[in-house]
């Protein structure tokens, strides 16, 4: 690993002015995915400021809903006792990824913000726009059998690697942010980006913010009783998604009175299934309904030579998820 | 009753401070002559390059392991998998892929388990480790420790300090419930030789023992 400065600050708008004046710094949290990256020569910031003092690791119900400190682990999130009861689904979809050592060391703020798995991305004798933008990308006539079916470019088709990110695009997540120009909040789905021309932004922070929290709305609670994070890999644990679902519905009288659908490891973001929720509204729970929500929650999705088994995982995973959130299947 | 002991690297190159700054003054300035003179002649009459120096200089880092207090200087990319076994001889925790992938690196910070290999040694100053050199109670080998070694729960045994760790956790975690749960949240734990139903059998049985 190369040289780089070290700084700890307590506060916040230090830390934010700190990361403002270096253009090559970089916010230090669990440090999972940056110092790995590190070790790999993928990033060699210049400082780090690790922000692992600073006063953001609070769990606590709001008026509106919950808030989630950007520093709050993610084994703190998925082992918090509101969350488990009233946004069950957040803490499926953490559970489901990484090992207890990591979640226990991963936060919040860097689970928004870690990076594609794309080989392709991790190897720096291969080309790649996201890691060398105008580098070319190695998957797109490469061996891309884990990425993109949705929303990708010419420039990129890799996909973003978070369990915890489905989740909180199912349950309508913001996330607030402060940077020198002062607080904002943006919407999860506004949060993540697809690749465009400009793979090698993944989201809509802009340079020097700093992720403060992650809110979850009253609303979303109710989704908390018919709920499942089902997700498909090579293994049956410790591995990134091939194919995940998030699905939560409200049912009444066996009538579906609202569904919250999203997956992972199709798209550049997470991949919300608004379509199929739309088409869910109002249907009897029955798994004729459920393929007929998967068959459009597919439509659009495109396929590479290595990743056509995913035109078929993707629905039938749709359709799985719901039938044991239903308890359709066990 | 902890003890202050003083550390120092136990191997390998010179990491005096001199050594360091004069290297960096020199790179400086050869980097001072191949680039742009203008900027450059600014800066060395800025003196810059002292300040370069300065600024990747070893930080002081205090850890408490295994009861025992410690002081030492590490430059900031060093990672706490290194401080235990470069800087302590701590060699009882294993640096397996050095990538957070397997596990054999798993030590407990302020009680909880992590992968020592992906965290910076600074960012653990002020707080507590154990290593599994700190399991045992003087030659009283700790239950998790007995019973591996009665179910055989290792063969080559390169994973098993990490294992160990791990399902010293899990216990107090309370994911031991099934046969199922404990593979689950014990996954962060590779081992190549297979040793996983020896393992569960081993957690199951401190487990029981605790009831
Ligand atoms: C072996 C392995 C397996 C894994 N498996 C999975 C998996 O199956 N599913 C899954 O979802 N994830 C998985 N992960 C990824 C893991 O979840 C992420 O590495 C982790 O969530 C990152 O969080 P962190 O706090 O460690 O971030 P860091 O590594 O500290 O930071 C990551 C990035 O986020 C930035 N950052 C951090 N906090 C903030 C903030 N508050 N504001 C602005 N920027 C910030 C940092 O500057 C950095 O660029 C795996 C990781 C490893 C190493
Ligand atoms: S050495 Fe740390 S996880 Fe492998
Ligand atoms: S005992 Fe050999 S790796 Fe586990």
């Amino acid at each position: 690993m190369n040289q780089f400065q070290y700084t700890r600050p307590a506060e916040t708008a230090v830390a934010v002015k700190s990361l403002a004046k270096e253009p090559n710094g970089y916010f230090l949290a669990g440090g999972t995915n940056l110092v790995d990256m590190m070790k790999m020569g993928l990033v060699v910031p210049d400082k780090l400021i690790d922000i692992n003092r600073l006063p953001l690791k609070k769990i606590e119900k709001t008026a509106t809903g919950m808030h989630i400190g950007a520093l709050a682990s993610n084994s703190e999130v998925a082992e918090h006792a509101y969350i488990k009861a009233q946004y069950p689904l957040l803490a499926l979809a953490i559970n489901a990824g990484a090992s207890p050592q990591l979640r226990n060391m991963a936060t919040v703020g860097g689970n928004l913000m870690q990076r594609t798995r794309c080989p392709y991305f991790f190897d720096t004798a291969m080309p790649c726009n996201k890691r060398t933008p105008g580098s070319g990308c190695g998957a797109l006539e490469g061996i891309n059998r884990m990425h993109a079916l949705f929303g990708a470019s010419d420039k990129c088709i890799a996909v973003n690697p978070s369990d915890m990110n489905v989740a909180l695009a199912a349950l309508d997540a913001t996330i607030h942010v402060t940077g020198v120009k002062g607080p904002r909040a943006i919407k999860i789905g506004d949060f993540h980006r697809l690749p465009g021309d400009h793979p090698e932004l993944d989201n809509t922070l802009q340079k020097g913010e700093l992720i403060t929290s992650v809110d979850l709305p009253t609303a979303s609670s109710a989704y908390n009783k018919h709920v499942y994070y089902l997700k498909i890999r090579d293994r049956t644990s410790y591995a990134f998604a091939l194919v995940s679902v998030a699905a939560a519905l409200h049912i009444e009288n066996n009538t579906i009175t609202g569904a919250r659908l999203a997956m992972g490891g199709v798209a550049h973001k997470p991949w919300r299934l608004s379509t199929a929720e739309t088409f869910l509204k109002g249907k009897a729970v029955n798994e004729d309904n459920f393929k007929h929500a998967a068959q459009i929650a597919m439509q659009g999705a495109k396929a590479y030579e290595y990743n056509k088994f995913k035109l078929k995982l993707a629905p039938n995973a749709i359709v799985q998820s719901l039938k044991l959130a239903t308890g359709l299947a066990s | 009753m902890s003890t202050t002991k003083p550390c120092t690297p136990t191997d390998g190159e010179d990491n005096s401070n001199g050594t360091r700054r004069d290297f960096l003054k020199q790179t400086s300035l050869l980097t001072a002559i191949a680039l742009t003179p203008g900027t450059v002649v600014k800066a060395a009459e800025n003196q810059w390059d002292e300040k370069l120096a300065g600024v990747f200089e070893k930080q002081a880092l205090h850890l408490e392991v295994n009861g025992v207090k410690h002081e030492l200087m590490v430059e900031p990319r060093v990672t706490l998998l290194e401080v235990l076994r470069e800087y302590l001889d701590l060699t009882g925790t294993k640096k397996g892929c050095d990538r957070g992938q397997c596990g054999a690196c798993t030590v407990h910070v302020n009680g909880v388990r992590v992968n020592s290999c992906l965290s910076l040694a600074l960012t653990n100053d002020g707080k507590k480790i154990t290593t599994i050199e700190g399991l045992a109670k003087e030659e009283e080998l700790h239950p998790m420790q007995e019973a591996f070694i009665k179910h055989d729960g290792f063969q080559c045994g390169y994973c098993t300090s990490g294992q160990i760790m791990s399902a010293v956790a899990l216990l107090k975690e309370g994911h031991s419930g099934s046969e199922t749960e404990i593979r689950e949240f014990m996954s962060g734990n590779i081992c190549r030789c297979g040793a996983y139903p020896n393992i569960v059998k081993a957690i199951q049985e401190v487990k029981g023992g605790m009831v």
